[in-house]
């Protein structure tokens, strides 16, 4: 049986498109100090430490290896270091191995670290373009817009979802960052503005699409015994899960479906004992790279029923003042540390249960869902966060 | 410390490292009959019976080894697709369209170019290509044994 673990404590750092005032260590001590302080522990409490990100964005080999010292003195310590790197769910998948690490009752706390400096690439689309099956699939000019556009043409097609929904998730978006003062892009527009900026990849603008950021995300996961003792209010971790979906794109049936999101979310609310994710959740950090995507994961999520997405965006149902409010930290599209983004998702989450969300915390939050997609839309990963022990 | 107003230091760095992957055994036969006798193959999955295009040696679903041969047409359906307006670092300059296109006689789709429609303004784009339309190859010339050797899908 799996022990029981919540979250301590969390660390988050202020996100631009290029943090030029530090050097990568220390862009990562900002995310672990700021972890530990708010857990109330010191590196020698830390049993463990998963690190999560993506090599080429940083543009050195083992960027775990730069970070050690920074992610809570592990090399001077000598603690068990494991990296993570599973394209845009990076950051999930490191908050699920730190999970892994407590339940399984061989560490009682475990420090998750993850991190991306995406504004040290000077061409991040060099990187995103070697995602793309190098044998049958590279060279049709595929990137990652590219596959969120042709999911959105599909959902337009067969749902009637129009370019103004997608706009007006991003205005959404866009407003909630200004309450977030770690966000990367805090700018007001208008659904017009949105409209007329440019088409990158018919039918997704600019506006539908994330920035490129750097920043750095530390989470303190600990045991039951510890969680108690360290926090006056932990979150604690009800469910979780990853799932994977077929390598070549051609291979997905349909497009305006996220299959493999919902059945992750069956199995991941099975556990949690989640039987009406509308009702229940109080708050959702979704990956929201493109503004599709957001409406995509209500209907795998189970928030409405598929095709009903775009309906719930209209009547603001996922707004902050509505019924399950969305990425009140202005989500993947005000900021994209890539590597990181999955558990700053967790992170945003876990502030919201704890109740120190500030300007953008929800009130009254027992119950918040985590998400994160990455390789080329191939797989998931979901948390779910708890005030009350499972 | 520095000062916030002082100018950080950066030092350069790159990445420029060449790979040659390995086509496979699927892959290699599928690319020499693209260019030897201009046909389209994907293999059968001898339990699924599923027509996988491109071709694999091995059924993910089924996991078993993919060894029948079969010609599927070079006529297809458009699943979806993308009209790019915008140049990205190392992609082909826009505007271009790719698609998910389903072959005739396959049940997984190929990603491949959209053309022989005029991209230049896209509320006429919108109006010439959607989803589900019929789509023909138009095959190279000069074939090099590459999934290039076909140009593009047009209107059929």
């Amino acid at each position: 049986m799996p022990r029981r673990v919540a979250i301590a404590g969390v660390g988050l750092t202020r996100c631009s498109s290029w943090r030029k005032d530090v050097a990568y260590p220390e862009l990562v001590y900002e995310a672990t100090s700021a972890a530990l302080q708010d857990a109330n522990v010191t590196p020698d409490d830390v049993n463990a430490v998963v690190y999560g990100s993506m090599d080429p964005f940083d543009g050195l080999n083992a960027p775990e290896k730069w970070n050690v010292d920074a992610c809570a003195a592990a090399g001077m310590l000598g603690k068990p270091y494991l990296k993570i790197s599973t394209g845009g769910t990076t950051g999930g998948s490191t908050a699920l191995a730190a999970y892994y690490h407590v339940a399984s009752g061989l560490y009682d706390v475990v420090l998750a670290v993850a991190s991306q400096r995406v504004g040290e690439t000077l061409e991040a689309q060099l990187v995103l373009n070697t995602a793309v099956d190098p044998v049958y699939e590279r060279g049709f000019g595929m990137g990652a817009i590219t596959v969120a556009a042709i999911q959105a043409c599909s959902h337009m097609h067969y749902y009637g979802t129009t370019e103004e929904d997608l706009a007006l998730i991003s205005v959404r978006n866009h407003e909630n960052a200004m309450n977030n003062p770690y966000a990367h892009l805090r700018v007001k527009f208008s659904v017009q503005d949105a409209l007329s900026s440019p088409m990158l990849s018919w039918p997704l603008r600019l506006s539908d699409c994330c920035p490129s950021s750097d920043g750095a995300c530390a989470i303190v996961f600990a045991s039951e015994e510890k969680a108690r003792r360290l926090a006056p209010q932990p979150a604690w971790i009800t469910g979780a899960g990853q799932i994977t979906d077929n390598y070549f794109a051609g291979d997905r049936p349909w497009y305006e479906d996220w299959d493999s999101l919902a059945m992750l979310a069956r199995r991941v609310y099975r556990m949690a004992k989640v039987d009406d994710p509308l009702r229940e959740f109080d708050v959702a950090e979704l990956y929201n790279a493109f503004t599709i995507q957001e409406i995509l994961e209500y209907e795998a999520l189970g928030f409405c029923e598929p095709g009903k997405g775009a309906e719930m965006v209209r009547k603001g149902v996922t707004a902050m003042d509505g019924q399950l409010p969305v990425c009140p930290s202005g989500g993947v599209l005000s900021t994209n540390a890539i590597g990181a983004s999955g558990l700053v998702r967790v992170a945003e989450a876990a502030l919201q249960v704890m109740g120190k969300a500030d300007k953008r915390q929800v009130p009254n939050v027992k119950k918040a869902l985590a998400h994160a997609w990455g390789a080329t839309i191939g797989f998931h990963t979901l948390m779910i966060l708890d005030r009350e022990a499972p | 410390m520095t000062s916030q107003q002082e100018e950080p230091l950066t030092i350069d760095g790159r990445w420029d490292i060449p790979y040659r992957h390995t086509a496979g055994q699927a892959a290699s036969r599928f690319f020499r009959e693209l260019k030897e006798n201009k046909r389209i193959v994907g293999g059968r999955c001898p339990s699924c019976r599923r027509v996988l295009v491109p071709p694999r040696s091995f059924c993910e679903r089924c996991f078993v080894p993919v060894e029948e041969w079969v010609e599927v047409g070079d006529k297809g359906t458009l699943e979806t697709f993308t009209i790019v307006y915008a140049q990205f670092t190392s992609l082909p300059p826009p505007p271009y369209c790719v698609g998910v296109i389903k072959l005739d006689g396959a049940d997984t789709g190929l990603i491949h170019y959209v053309g022989g429609v005029d991209l230049q303004d896209l509320e006429a784009a919108k109006k010439a290509l959607s989803v589900g339309m019929r789509l023909q190859a138009v095959w190279r010339d000069q074939r090099e044994g590459k999934i290039t050797d076909i140009e593009y899908f047009t209107p059929a």
